[in-house]
């Protein structure tokens, strides 16, 4: 169920430069899973549409969100005070399918700041007892998140400048480890999100992607944010998948990326 | 108190309807707000076959607004009068639909099929800016205009409203030709021709490099425009480009709009259309008008 509501800030920190984390009371936890977004509506009127932001965890009383700041959207939410109302439409997305992960050996694959979303879905694996080890990829030492993935499994790093951990990417950090995989769940950047494709296709593994497009609704009316499917899309049969509603998370064989 | 208003003979419960291509068929709206307060549901537009659309990215936010180059991706025909005016037909609102095409064959394929579907009325889009052929090449000509508004009134069994183009030099010739073709009502504005650099790339942010411009900030200019053609014709004008509210909606009202229709701003808020039907009541109740047609072109 999506639903358009004002929730409340309950606190906003900066993790790294340009990364924030803002959490907030709302029941549109209630009806979140893994791998969904939100809207969130920015207050500057010169800033019409909302931003889709995706769910980093799904807490007691509302939903996480980390963000980085891309434009001014963004930037006004990292202002955001303890106690302030924010209106948010969702949860949005198909978001993960934990049934189809049960009994698997799962690799969760964040790179920069496709990393949040993968809390929630390494937190939930972990709650269903399934094997599952998270590959966080950053640019440099400084880290965010990483502690918080700590707590539920044995994180592998890989930092692009080599400070920590693997030198190179998450697929860098997957060869050096040696790790293994029945399946990848995967968000970051499209470079990356290709390389998986390639791998699983070699491995003969599945991989679940998240795919991030610029968006209006948020809700799969304005078909401004399509995929190119491999399979007839079922909105307009023409190979276009909406990444709002269809997606986020596709199956990288059935999306040409 | 009456917010009734008709057109071409078909009677709306309220003026308020959609701008196509901002709300689906109602599928997705659906789960926000309640289409039966809608006077009626304009629908996404539709071709005599599917049509994929442009490439990725379609849509970016501009000051005030947002420019979008979708391309009138759409199922075709067939899917939408088995899947969509199904789904349309189970609340009580009116039925627009939208029609596209490449060629006036194309338009006529769609509204021939339309013939013994139970909508009420088509608007004709040729005034899209985002496809390469059809569309605007219909709306910027006035004997194109009226060309392909006298084959499609041949065809026709629902009334037409010809929805314009804002990105001429003469609204009101291009209003008057629709009229003189025999369209019975014309919709206007579709959106403004926009373009938004990404200066760090030193790029276009619109694969499609141009992209129609709607929202807010293009209200004055859709205000004046829907003023100059309902005084250039006799037949209704229904009046959208930046409505956010009830005041907005108003506003084109008394420019002349007999209706008119939400569109960017359901993005911006998924209950603006509901707002905005509540809001006219409110406003009418607070300025003491007994009927909505009072205040039709009353500048």
């Amino acid at each position: 169920m999506k639903i358009c509501k004002t929730g409340i800030v309950e606190s906003v920190s900066m993790l790294s430069p340009m990364i924030y984390d803002l959490a907030v009371t709302t029941n549109l936890k209630d009806y979140a899973v893994p791998g969904q977004f939100v809207m969130i509506y920015p207050k500057d009127k010169s800033t019409l549409l909302p931003r889709p932001i995706s769910i980093c965890e799904i807490t007691e009383t509302g939903l996480r969100f980390v963000f980085r700041i891309a434009g001014k959207g963004t930037a006004e939410f990292s202002g955001y005070k303890a106690g302030d109302s924010i209106k948010l439409m969702g949860p949005l997305g198909n978001g993960y399918d934990i049934n189809l992960l049960k009994g698997k050996k799962v690799l969760t694959l964040g790179g920069g700041i496709g990393v949040p979303p993968m809390l929630e879905l390494t937190k939930a694996l972990k709650s269903q007892n399934i094997d599952v080890t998270a590959v966080l990829g950053y640019r440099d030492s400084s880290l965010f998140l990483k502690d918080d993935f700590d707590k539920y499994n044995d994180t592998v790093v890989a930092t692009e400048d080599g400070s920590i951990g693997t030198k190179g990417n998450v697929m860098d950090a997957i060869a050096a480890n040696n790790l293994k995989a029945d399946v990848i769940c995967a968000c970051g950047p499209m470079p990356m999100l290709r390389a998986i494709k390639a791998y699983a296709e070699k491995e003969n593994i599945t991989a679940f992607i998240s795919l991030e497009e610029r968006m209006a609704c948020g809700v799969g009316a304005c078909l401004g944010c399509v995929a190119k499917t491999t399979k007839e899309d079922h909105h307009s049969h023409v190979n276009n998948a909406r990444v709002c509603t269809e997606g986020p998370i596709f199956d990288s064989k059935e999306v040409d990326i | 108190m009456n917010t009734a208003v008709k057109i071409a003979g078909v009677e709306f419960k309220n003026p308020v309807t959609t701008a196509s291509g901002t709300f689906g068929s109602g599928m997705e709206y659906g789960e926000f707000v309640d289409l039966n307060k809608l006077g009626a549901i304009t629908t996404k537009g539709v071709a005599s076959v599917a049509w994929p659309g442009n490439p990725t990215p379609r849509v970016t936010e501009v000051y005030g607004g947002m420019l979008n180059a979708i391309g009138l991706q759409n199922p075709g025909i067939e899917v939408f009068c088995e899947r969509d005016i199904p789904f349309l037909k189970q609340y009580d609102t009116k039925i627009i639909v939208n029609v596209c095409g490449k060629t006036v064959e194309e338009y006529l394929a769609v509204v021939e099929r339309l013939q013994n579907e139970p909508v009420d009325m088509l608007e004709i889009n040729v005034s899209c800016p985002n496809v390469k052929e059809g569309a605007i090449a219909f709306g910027q000509d006035a004997k194109a205009l009226e060309n392909i508004t006298k084959q499609i009134k041949k065809v026709a069994k629902q009334p037409v409203i010809m929805k314009l183009s804002p990105n001429v030099t003469r609204i009101a010739d291009m209003a008057k030709a629709a009229e003189a073709a025999g369209a019975d009502a014309i919709s206007l504005i579709n959106t403004i021709t926009g373009m938004k650099i990404d200066i760090k790339r030193r790029k276009f942010v619109l694969a499609n490099k141009t992209g129609g411009m709607s929202g807010p900030a293009i209200k004055p200019v859709a205000v004046r425009m829907v003023y100059e053609a309902s005084h250039a014709v006799n037949i209704p004008v229904i009046g959208m480009g930046g409505i956010a509210s009830a005041e907005d909606a108003i506003e084109f009202m008394m420019a002349g709009a007999t209706m008119v229709a939400v569109g960017a701003a359901n993005f911006i808020n998924p209950n603006t259309t509901i707002e905005v039907v509540d809001g006219i009541t409110e406003f009418m109740l607070r300025h003491g008008i007994q009927d909505i047609n009072e205040i039709v072109g009353c500048v």
